[in-house]
Parts: structure tokens; sequence; C-alpha cells
């Protein structure tokens, strides 16, 4: 058969084309007749009660058709942003949920948090009108950190939630870590911080809603990484509107990281006031609104501590996290700190006890979400810094003390003490692999050439694991998901043989129209060019569950191989009937059906043309057509991982941290297209990298003012930072899963802040550094420094 | 951004007219700092005068031991320029460095003194080089130009039309980026002429500002390790998220030291 791309090839990206030559389609580029635009006015008070607001002198303004407030959703009966999980307490009562407005209602909780929306003929009626409104605040004392939050008389956010504490979480058992403890030969501790992230796609966020009078029907266009699920929540959770007659369409999305999975009061702010004002909507973010309102990510303080014996086997490991929600808990909020960091803390390691406990916290910030990586980064981070503090401690080789608590291969499927089994692995060939590839044995003849130009130099390793392909369902339920994490395929051949996939996922930079189209063109034989991809629209697209959690493939892949395996299983019917052959006796191989031990065959066109050509055709036993489709359901996580090097240089005299090196060995199951994984390992490690170097997102203490809030000041990662890096695979077969593959999406950004900080304490451990804490800026260095080499002043 | 007129002069005195005749009106040349700060509508002109069309803004020439760049230079032009690199090594270099190379392509040399960023690279050069600002309506030393934040000696309506550097016999210039923004965290730019020195000091304080105590460290040994000891106290330098005044003081000796290899390098 001619042209079929399949599995392992690395074609060049379908998607691209459009993309390169400026024919994307994105939901800023969306124009409705009779368009409106709306501004939301945001509050510039951390905290503050809102005594009045006087819509008055924007409602003179010429070419205004709304200013919507908080009394107006009220009024209107309409319902607050739901969250996504409930999770419950170690005293086992619910988490506390107050409710998130869809528009500030009596009090503002953060800078960024939305007060009022402003809509009028053109953007600039509409800013000028936003800036008409007059909002009378009474300013409240805020509080921003985790730490503060706790204290006794720390401002409170919600009057019915004490302490400012969402739920005090837990998980593994708590006797048996203490008793390992009191065995220990060595206890290795650590007090860590993980830093608060912005995730920043290219593409801010926007939306375009419109109301059709005639049916009743609203459109809204957003930048989502799941469409259906904000048709869902919205329509039926917030504004009440009938499901069949709420349309979500998502189009082209530029990046999400995670920034895109939740369900924003903009979405649903938009869409309401597009019926009232009777005309479209459309809102664009700017950028510095983006920096205010996207959902931030991480932001977590850690007490640490491992236990070992004299040979440095690992007894029990115990962790105590403060995790910031923000001012409100958004769509996956509490999950992420909890269920997608406490099962992640045993690692790659025979750890036989875990006890974590996390006290999630409200503070007076933006709502902090799932960003790449989501909650299994800071378990990583916790985990991969804490064995090398004990090495150190402990005076063993950093490898060796890996390689003496590593889950051997032949140990898989391996249960943990934290819930999760781990079906497949072999980290210790992952390690060896990324050892040679990033010649460690040559290390010590770079560093001393560092030496030599006054440089320290350090390696970093990280050997870790993590959690893909959410979610079972079953098992998020019992975890306290409020919805069902399955994915779902269409595969619809048309009578020419070519083939269309409806697919609930959402490609935004993933490059999943390639991927996937591999996938058919390798299971029906069709030619790659023959298969289009279809997402992000809920009127074409079945149902879906969106992009994120690194599941597109392990989830949304698999209900595509499931449903093309149901296209070949209907298509050996119709050639059986046509061939006058037993279905049994019929073989289908690279697009050809064919009688076994004949030559009598039908092409995969051919039956195509006949289910849609009944004439000879068993109408008695089967439906014409040629479409099938699939839910996949997954009976496990799967768990990619792999061990990362890196290697860095500092300058002493100004504290800057160059990486040299960077060595990427990873397990993420069948590799589906090379090219791609290679991509999403290089961008999710600069995201790590970012992390562990550059990126902080920083909140004034007193005023609670974002004041890291543009690029000038918020550091991205860029080209020049980065040196070239050597990915590599190192791949077992996940057991579960249809084609045994993991997932890639958000390995790099999990495995990389470790080792980057581990290679920037190496480079100063002959000063006796034992921690530093991210992002490794030149001044936070060069004060580590300061402090390590500054002799003590007499006492 | 709010409506506005817009403007293209030809000539120093249409341009004049319209700054003096037109209420709330600003010059714009490459809008790298003019036209985001309308955008975020912390400034509104009702009309923003073009200057990218007056010939006798644009330009790189040299008599004797004097470098003149006309105010509309950009920053790749002065980069790239073959003249600037042969007379003064350092201004091609600071400009070279600035920003990213969309900066460099509008941003210039008018815009960028005008606007006295205390994090900007030319007022470190224009002070160090004793170079003269030249305006529409006379010529002011760089010991007076320069005021502080943002503030400079410019009166209203008031235009740069070149600046005058002297050729000094050795120079250099080194910065500290910020990695975010790339603007200087500290830059020094120190230059030697006549056997007298001078050390400029941007991104360290609230203004472009000089040391002193290096200068005459410098004008006894003119070397790196001349200044090596000499530390600046971090009461009056800036601290912010990315970098904290003593940090900052500590950079200031670093850059320094730079800076003067660079010169010997150079020269
Ligand atoms: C991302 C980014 C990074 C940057 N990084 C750096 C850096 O690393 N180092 C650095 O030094 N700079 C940096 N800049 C600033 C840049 O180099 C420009 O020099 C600066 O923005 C001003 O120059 P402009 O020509 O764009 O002036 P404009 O933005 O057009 O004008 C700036 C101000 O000066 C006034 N003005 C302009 N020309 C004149 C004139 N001839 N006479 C009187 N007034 C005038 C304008 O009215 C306005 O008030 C950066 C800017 C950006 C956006």
């Amino acid at each position: 058969m001619s042209n079929v791309i399949g599995i392992g090839a690395a074609p060049r990206r379908k998607e691209d084309f459009r993309f390169l030559t400026g024919r994307g389609n994105y939901v800023a580029d969306i124009k409705r007749v009779d368009m409106t635009f709306g501004v939301f006015i945001r509050s510039q008070h951390s905290h503050a009660v809102i005594r009045g607001i006087d819509k008055a002198p924007a409602l003179a303004l010429p070419g205004i058709q709304a200013v919507l407030t908080g009394d107006d959703v009220a009024a209107d009966g309409l319902g607050s942003l739901p969250c996504g999980w409930g999770i419950h307490g170690s005293d086992g009562l619910p988490m506390k949920e107050p409710p998130f407005p869809m528009l500030a209602q009596g009090k503002v909780r953060f800078v960024g948090d939305m007060v009022a929306f402003v809509i009028a003929d053109t953007l600039e009626l509409a800013r000028a009108a936003a800036e008409a409104v007059v909002i009378d605040y009474e300013v409240l004392p805020s509080v921003v950190g985790v730490l503060e939050a706790v204290r006794p008389g720390a401002p409170q956010l919600f009057d019915d939630v004490p302490n400012n504490l969402c739920c005090d979480w837990e998980l593994g058992d708590k006797v048996a870590v203490a008793t390992a403890f009191k065995k220990a030969a060595h206890v290795a501790r650590l007090s860590l911080v993980n830093n608060r992230l912005i995730g920043n796609p290219m593409e801010p966020r926007a939306a375009v809603a419109e109301y059709n009078g005639g049916t009743g029907h609203y459109t809204l266009w957003t930048t989502s990484q799941f469409p259906h699920v904000v048709r869902f929540l919205m329509s039926a959770l917030v504004l009440k509107i009938p499901e069949q007659k709420m349309r979500v369409v998502a189009p082209d999305v530029g990046g999400g990281f995670g920034v895109k999975q939740f369900h924003y009061g903009e979405e649903a702010v938009i869409t309401w006031a597009a019926k009232r004002v009777g005309r479209p909507i459309k809102w664009v973010a700017d950028r510095s609104e983006g920096f205010i309102s996207d959902r931030h990510g991480r932001d977590h303080v850690t007490e640490a501590e491992l236990a070992l014996d004299q040979n440095g086997k690992f007894l029990a490991l115990k962790v105590v996290t403060l995790a910031n929600m923000g001012g409100y808990l958004s769509t996956f909020g509490p999950n992420i700190p909890t269920n997608l960091y406490g099962p992640l803390l045993s690692g790659v390691y025979t750890t036989p006890a875990i006890y974590c406990n996390v006290k999630v916290i409200f503070t007076n910030t933006v709502p902090v979400d799932a960003y790449r990586g989501a909650g299994r980064p800071e378990a990583t981070f916790v985990v991969e810094r804490l064995v090398d503090v004990a090495a150190k401690e402990m005076g063993i080789d950093r490898v060796e003390l890996r390689r003496r608590n590593i889950i051997a291969k032949e140990s898989y499927p391996y249960q943990t003490p934290v819930l999760v089994e781990y079906d497949s692995g072999d980290p210790m060939g992952c390690l060896e692999g990324a050892l040679a590839e990033a010649d460690v044995a040559g290390f010590a003849q770079r560093k001393a050439a560092s030496e030599r130009d006054g440089k320290f130099r350090g390696l970093g390793y990280s050997t870790y694991v993590e959690a893909c392909g959410l979610a079972p369902s079953r098992f998020a339920g019992r975890l306290g998901a409020r919805g069902g994490l399955y994915e779902s395929a269409t595969v619809r051949v048309h009578p020419t043989g070519q083939v269309t996939v409806l697919i609930g996922t959402h490609n935004h930079g993933q490059g999943h129209e390639t991927t996937f189209a591999q996938i058919v063109s390798e299971k029906l034989g069709v030619a790659f060019d023959n298969v289009d991809i279809v997402f992000g629209d809920t009127d074409r697209v079945q149902f879906g569950m969106g992009t994120y959690g690194s599941r597109s493939l392990v989830v949304g892949g698999a209900a595509l191989s499931k449903a093309s395996d149901k296209v070949v299983l209907k298509g050996k019917k119709i050639a059986a009937h046509l061939l006058e052959a037993s279905e049994h006796d019929i073989q289908f191989e690279a697009g050809v059906f064919s009688v076994a031990g004949t030559d009598r065959s039908k092409t995969f066109q051919e039956i195509a043309g006949a289910a849609y050509v009944p004439h000879d055709y068993p109408l008695e036993i089967l439906e014409p057509g040629l479409e099938e489709q699939a839910y996949y359901d997954p009976v496990n996580f799967t768990y990619p991982g792999g061990c990362h090097i890196a290697e860095v240089e500092i300058d002493p005299e100004t504290g800057i941290v160059t990486l040299e090196k960077y060595t990427a060995v990873d397990d993420v199951g069948t590799v589906i297209n090379p090219m791609i994984v290679e991509g999403q390992l290089h961008g999710g490690i600069v995201q790590g990298v970012g992390q562990a170097l550059y990126e902080n997102a920083v909140y004034d203490d007193v005023s609670g003012q974002l004041l890291s809030g543009s690029f000038m000041d918020y550091t991205m990662p860029r080209a020049d930072h980065l040196p070239n890096m050597t990915i590599k695979t190192h791949s077992t077969l996940c057991t579960h899963t249809p084609m045994g593959v993991k997932g890639c999406g958000e390995v790099g950004t999990i495995g990389s802040p470790a080792a980057v900080i581990n290679s920037v304490v190496d480079a100063l451990s002959h000063l006796g550094v034992l921690h530093v804490d991210m992002p490794a800026t030149p001044n936070r260095i060069w004060r580590v420094i300061q402090d390590a080499t500054m002799p003590r002043a007499a006492e | 951004m709010r409506s506005f007129a817009f403007h293209r002069p030809t000539t120093l005195y249409e341009m004049s007219a319209l700054l003096g005749g037109v209420a709330d009106s600003m010059p714009l040349a490459g809008g790298m700092t003019l036209l985001p700060t309308i955008k975020q509508r912390l400034a509104a002109p009702a009309a923003l005068i073009d200057l990218s069309n007056i010939p006798q803004l644009h330009g790189i020439s040299a008599q004797a031991d004097v470098l003149t760049v006309g105010a509309m230079t950009r920053h790749v032009d002065v980069a790239e320029s073959e003249l600037v690199r042969s007379k003064i090594p350092l201004l091609a270099s600071l400009a070279a460095g600035i920003g990213d190379p969309a900066v460099r392509n509008r941003g210039t040399i008018g815009g960028s003194v005008a606007n006295n960023d205390p994090s900007a690279d030319y007022p470190a050069a224009v002070l160090a080089l004793d170079a003269t600002v030249v305006t529409d309506r006379r010529e002011i030393a760089a010991v007076a130009f320069f005021r502080g934040l943002f503030e400079t000696a410019l009166e209203p309506g008031e235009i740069i039309t070149a600046v005058r550097f002297p050729v000094p016999s050795a120079g250099g210039y080194a910065k500290f980026k910020s990695p975010a923004s790339r603007y200087a965290v500290v830059g020094v730019c120190v230059a030697k002429k006549a056997g007298k020195v001078r050390v400029a000091v941007t991104g360290a304080g609230p203004g472009v500002f000089r040391v002193a105590v290096m200068e005459a460290a410098l004008e006894r040994t003119f070397t790196p390790d001349a200044i090596a000891a000499i530390k600046l106290g971090a009461e009056n330098l800036s601290s912010d998220i990315h970098a904290d005044a003593e940090y900052r003081a500590h950079l200031v000796t670093v850059m320094a030291k730079a800076a003067v290899k660079s010169a010997l390098q150079t020269s």
C-alpha cells in the first residue's frame, strides 16, 4: 500500500504547514457579524471589600453596551465556578470549598480577581468605559505566602475557612514511618521551597461568544485544552444552559501547558453576556492580564526527611508540605498538591514506608492549579534532592546510593506504599544509559578545566518516575474526582477509503494531527495523507476529556487504536461476504483483506466503497457505513520516567549558573514518532530548567502585588540560556495500554528541575552547601557563596 | 491605545512648530519605550511627532577626535558601523548588547538618551566619554544632562539632534544583563583620555553616576587590579527582585574590572 507512515516513523508534522504559512485559526482571528468587544475590570487590590460600584459614568459613554457585575450574576441566579475534585482531610471531612464566583461578590481576593465586564462597540470604547467605572474598595490586609497564611492572626480570606486551611490531607502509613525512623542509622533532612510559576503560553487566553435568539443556541470559541469539559461544567453547573444548546469550540490554540485546562470565569461571563447584549462579544487577554489571571503553578513549602540504614537503604520517607491554592479553588486545584504529589514520593526506589501530609492553603494570590507536570515535578524535586543530601551526609556516592535503592527491572509490577502500582520500567537501564551518554567518566577533566578558569563545575542526577495518562476513572473517583477521565475517538472511513478521526483530546502544539494519523495509517494501511484529525469542537466531536496530564496518546490514542480495531473487524465481515469466505479466515494486513491461504483479496478502499454502496453487501447482518467509535478508560496510570543528568558551570564572581550539558534518557514506552517525542522532551526540559534557574512569580508581602508581572521581570528561559541536549529513549512497554505507550508530554518538566539543582549544589559542595532553592539566580548563588565563605563573626 | 494624531515632519523647523503648537504632543523615535507606554495607557499623547524623516537627525560622522551620532541612529547601525568600531569600539559593542535584535532594529540613541532609563546602557557611555548632547536649541554637557530617574535637562519640546563623543585613548563597557529584559542590572563604562579617567555606572542606582575613587585609582594605574579592592556602599543603590543593593554594589566592582580589561584589550 502506498504512503503508509506508521508507528516509529518521523514524518514532518502535518499541522505545521498552516502555522508556518500564517493560516492558523486562533480565537483572536475569529470575527462575527455585529461583534462587540469586552474588557474585564480586575481588582488592583489583593484583598478588599467592594463597597460600591458606580456604573453610571461608563454607561453614559458612546458605544457602551453593558457593564455587568457580581450583583447582575447574583440577580440572574447563576452558579459559581465548580471545582472538579473534592478531596478529604485526614479527619475524614471534606475540604473547605468556598464559592468561586464568576464575578466578585462583595469581596476581591487577589490582584486580578474579576470585578466587572464592560462591553462596547469597539475595544477602545470598552477600555474607555472600563476606566470610567468607579469602584469603591475598602482595602484589607492581605497574605500571600503559606507560612504567613497559617499563622495565628493572619488575614482571613473566607469567614468560614479558619486559618485559611482548605484541607489537611495525608497519605501513607504514619506509624510504620515513625517506627522506621527509630531504627534509622541516618536521617537526612531538607527544607525547601518549590517556586511559583506562570505558564505563559505564547497565545494569551481569549474567547468569543454568540447567542442565537432564533434557536436558543450558544456558541463559545475559547482557548481551551478541553472544550467538552468546559461545555459540561459551564452549561450544567454555572449558567444552567441545556447542554445540547451549548457549543464550545477550541480552534487552533497556541500552547497550553495546563494554563488552558481549567474552566475560567471569563468563559462563563462572556457566554452569559452575549445573550444579555444580544450581540457576539470578543475578549482577548493582553499579556499583563495573563500574568495576573492565568492560573499559576507549584508554590510549595516543604519539610522532608529520609531515614536510611547503615548501608544506605531507604527505610522511610516523611514529607510535610504547605501548598498554596491562591484565592479560590480552580478546576483541578486541590488535586494537584495531593493526589498528583503524594503518590509519586516513592520515586524509582524501594522505600518501604512513606507518609505525606499536605496542608492546602488559601492566600491572596492568583489561584494555583496544574502547570505542566503538576504535582509530579514537586514530588520528584523533594525525593531527588533528599537522595543527594543523604548521599553527601553519609559519604556514599550519589549514583551508588541510587543503585542501592532503585527498583530492579525484574520487580515490576511494583506496588509502592503510596497507592500506585508501577506496571513496567527499567530505571537502572535509564541510569546506565545516561551515565554513558553524558560522558560522566570525563567529568573530572572538565571540572579541572573549569577550576583553572576560576569556575565551579557540578554534575546533577535525577532518576525519576511519574504517573501519566490521567487517569483510570475508578481510581480517580476514589481519590475525589467528580468526573470521569476516559477518552473517546471516532474513526470515520469515507466511501473513498479516506479517513476522518474525531477525537476528544486537543492539539495545541503536541503534534497530534501527525501522531494520531500515523496510528491510523499503520492500523488501517491507509496513506498518512489520507487521514485527518478533527478535535476541539463539541458539535463535531462526540465527547472528550481533553488534553492534559500526558493523557492524549495514552488515553486518546488508545481509544483511537480501539476504534481502528473495530473498523478492521467490521471490514472483515464485509470482506468475508464479498470474498465468500468465513469471517475467521479473513486476514487483514497492510490495507488488504484476504482469505487465508488464497490469493483472493479486497483492498481497504474496496471494502469502504462496498460499505457505502451496499449493492453487494451483507445487509442482513451488518449496517451499511464504515464508522466506529470507542471510549477508553485506562486500568492504571502509565509510569514513564528516566534519568536526567545536568552539568553546570558557576562563575563565583557573579553567581551566574551556565547549563553546559544536558542528557536525558527516558522510558516513554512505545515511541510513535521519535521526532515529536524528542520535541516534547526538549520543550519539557526547557520548562524545568526555567523553573530551576530563571522563572519566579514573586508577590510583594505587604501589598500583595505581583512584582514579576511582565516579561521584563519574569525570566522566561531563552534559546541562548541552553546548550544542545542529548535526548534518548530507553523504553519498556506499558503492559496495559493498547500500543504499549506511556506518554511523554510532561516527563521533561518533571525530571529536570532536580537534575539542574543537584548539579548546582554539586558545584558548590566544596563550600559545604547542601541545598539551594529555585530559581538559582545569580544573586541567590552569589549570596550562598558569600555566606559559605564569609568568616563567621566572632561571638 | 487611545487615538492620536500622527505627524511626520521633514525639517527641524516643521518639527519644532508641531511640538510647540500641538498640545500634548510627543516626539516618536524608535517607539520601543514610548509605544508600550501608550499601549499600557501610562501615556496618552494627543499627537505623535515622528522624527524618522528628518535628515539632520540621521547618520554617523567623525572629525578629528570627535564622533557624532545622529539622534535617530538605531542601535543596530551603531553596532555595525565601521566608523564607530574604528573610533570608539566600546560604543559599537555597547549597542550590540542592547535588548534583542528587534529592539536594536528600532531603538535609537536619541530615544535612549532622552528617556534616561536608570538601566539603559547609553547613559553610561555618554557620561564616561564626557559626550555632548546636542539639541535643536543648545549643547549640553553629559554631566549636566542626566538628572536622576527618567529626568534630563531637556526642556519641553526640546529635541536631541545628535550626541558628540570625544574619542578616548582607551575605553570599555561591561554589563551584567538582566536575564529577563536584557537591560543593565549593572553596567560600567570606563574611558581614559589625556590622563583623565571616567567611570560611569548605570543600572545600579536611580540614575547614571560616576565613581570618583575608581577614577582616581585608575588614573594612577589603569589595570583591573587597581580597582579590585574598591567596594561601593550599598546605601544608595537599587534593590529589586533580580538583585539586591549589596549584590549590585559587588557587581559594580566586577563590571568595572571587566570594562578596564576590555579597554586594555581594544586600545
Ligand atoms: C524588550 C526591550 C529590551 C530593551 N533592552 C535594553 C537594553 O538592554 N539596554 C538599553 O539601553 N535599552 C534597552 N531597551 C530600550 C531601547 O534600547 C530604546 O533605546 C529605548 O526604548 C528608547 O529608544 P526609542 O528610539 O525606541 O525611543 P522612543 O520609545 O520612541 O522614545 C522614548 C522617549 O524619548 C523621547 N524621544 C525620542 N527621541 C527623542 C529625541 N531625539 N529627543 C528628545 N526626546 C526624544 C520620546 O518622546 C519618548 O518619551 C529595551 C527596550 C525593550 C522594549
